[in-house]
């Protein structure tokens, strides 16, 4: 028996075994949760969406609240709202070679390569229907991760209404305070651009105050996290210039009514 | 008689022969995921779970497989069993699975399950394998949740996400020990767990590998 065990054939037929039985219990396992995991990613974005609109409180019926939201899609070069499928997906897109740019050094001041030709935006509207506010969707490397979040505008589509990052490598308790709530309210009521057009967004390094040149475009700093609040920085200039959503902000900048 | 042994089984890897700190396994995933309760709880779960299971259907197996590939095979069982556990975690506990990211998986590598499988299950029947699968997760839970009550409370102020001491930051009092946050301090914390343990129980400690010599001046050396 002993020495039968050990031998060649008897080994394959183990190891041949042994695999199969794992393949389909893996198999089984993956299959049948994988609809309960793509609904928990978009519930999580929904609520990401939700939070960056501050609609969002914990216990309200996500779907629901999420279909007051219009979702539309900006081509990146002309800012002309365009038509795309319902399952389209900007990140996805980002990847595929026909439906995405690469950006080159200069350009690329956030590190993210290459670029979606078609974003998404999020028009928040109230009971009349009247757009309230937009949601644009950001990305940015920081110091060890590529950070995913979501600005929310006013309707002058120059004044910050809120931030989220909903997805991060960054260090916990120091670049993860980006996720902090009382971090990013200081990021409420401030301007983007410059007189001139310009995106002056910028974290600084330490406290905003009275004496602070340009308050109104600047956002305290994290201490520990300077690289992480680099990145920040970077990815806000990036998609609120003319590489990102520079000419869609533009053209409502001039006339508000596009909005629509 | 046997009873008594399955109690040993079960209780001894908690103090007396702890997978962390006695034999010194598993350290790597305890520094990475012991931020925050909620994610170190997970953690002892997912490997308990893991941990019991591979040690029961290793020694179910244990007279059949061949010793050639024996490795691999425990190997393709802990690795089933921990894709089944993360795939479960990403449908039922999405926020906690997505901070445990990669760790879950690296499960698959934790010396603690290669370790009972090769010592344990190898050589015992099934009700016994599980049983010290369950004691050694036990021991590891343990030690796990310790330095994560410590690096949550000293770190963020907080235990499970509830505040306990208000931070500054948002408000309070408590100003946050941010080196806790960081991997190196449940190196501390391990070190003092350890210490702690065999203080109590001495018969732990180490026989000295090297000694050191007295004190003796130069002139006498040479």
């Amino acid at each position: 028996m002993a020495a039968n065990k050990e031998s060649v054939g008897r080994t394959l037929l183990v190891a041949f075994l042994v695999c199969l039985v794992c393949a389909v219990v893996v198999s089984t396992a993956a299959v049948t949760l994988r609809p309960t995991q793509e609904a928990n990613r978009i519930l999580d974005r929904q609520i990401n969406i939700l939070r960056a609109a501050d609609r969002y409180e914990p216990g309200i019926n996500v779907q629901e609240e999420f279909d007051k939201i219009e979702r539309r899609f900006v081509d990146i070069t002309t800012g002309e709202y365009v038509e795309m499928p319902e399952d389209y997906d900007q990140r996805r897109a980002s990847r595929d070679d026909d439906m995405s740019r690469r950006l080159t050094g200069d350009q690329d001041i956030a590190s993210i390569r290459r670029q979606a030709k078609v974003a998404e935006v999020y028009l928040v509207q109230n009971e009349e229907g009247e757009v309230t506010r937009l949601i644009l969707p950001m990305h940015g490397y920081g110091l060890w991760s590529t950070m995913y979040g979501f600005l929310s505008l006013e309707t002058d589509a120059n004044t910050i209404a809120g931030v989220v990052f909903y997805e991060h490598g960054e260090t916990p308790g120091l670049g993860g305070e980006i996720e902090n709530v009382r971090w990013r309210a200081n990021w409420e009521g401030k301007q983007l651009f410059d007189d001139n057009g310009n995106v002056a967004f910028q974290i600084i390094k330490g406290n905003v105050d009275s004496n602070t040149p340009d308050a109104e475009h600047k956002v305290d700093g994290l201490s520990g996290a300077t690289l992480t609040a680099n990145g920040v920085t970077n990815a806000v200039r990036f998609w609120m210039g003319e590489n990102g959503f520079g000419p869609y902000l533009d053209r409502l900048r001039s006339d508000s009514a596009q909005l629509n | 008689m046997a009873d008594a042994k399955k109690k040993d089984i079960l209780f001894q890897p908690i103090f007396d022969n702890n997978p962390i700190a006695l034999q010194i396994l598993g350290i790597c995933s305890a520094l990475a995921v012991t931020t925050q309760m909620s994610t170190t709880l997970t953690m002892c779960v997912a490997l308990t779970v893991v941990l019991v299971f591979s040690n029961f259907f290793v020694s179910v197996i244990r007279t059949q497989i061949p010793s050639s590939i024996r490795i691999i095979v425990q190997m393709t069982i802990i690795a089933s069993l921990v894709i089944v556990v993360d795939q479960f975690l990403r449908a039922y506990a999405y926020d906690i699975s997505r901070q445990l990211s990669v760790f879950v998986g690296l499960i698959i590598t934790n010396c603690i399950v290669m370790g009972r499988a090769e010592a344990f299950a190898m050589k015992n029947p099934p009700g016994v394998s599980f049983i010290d699968g369950l004691g050694n997760a036990l021991g590891y839970s343990v030690v796990l949740l310790a330095v994560g009550f410590a690096r949550e409370l000293l770190g963020s102020g907080s235990l499970f996400g509830v505040e306990i001491m208000p931070l500054i930051t948002e408000g309070g009092w408590y100003y946050s020990n941010g080196l806790m946050l960081l991997p190196p301090s449940a190196f501390f914390l391990i070190g003092l767990f350890i210490w702690a343990l065999r203080a109590w129980k001495p018969e732990q400690v180490e026989e000295e590998q090297f000694k050191m010599a007295p004190n003796s001046r130069t002139s006498d050396v040479f």
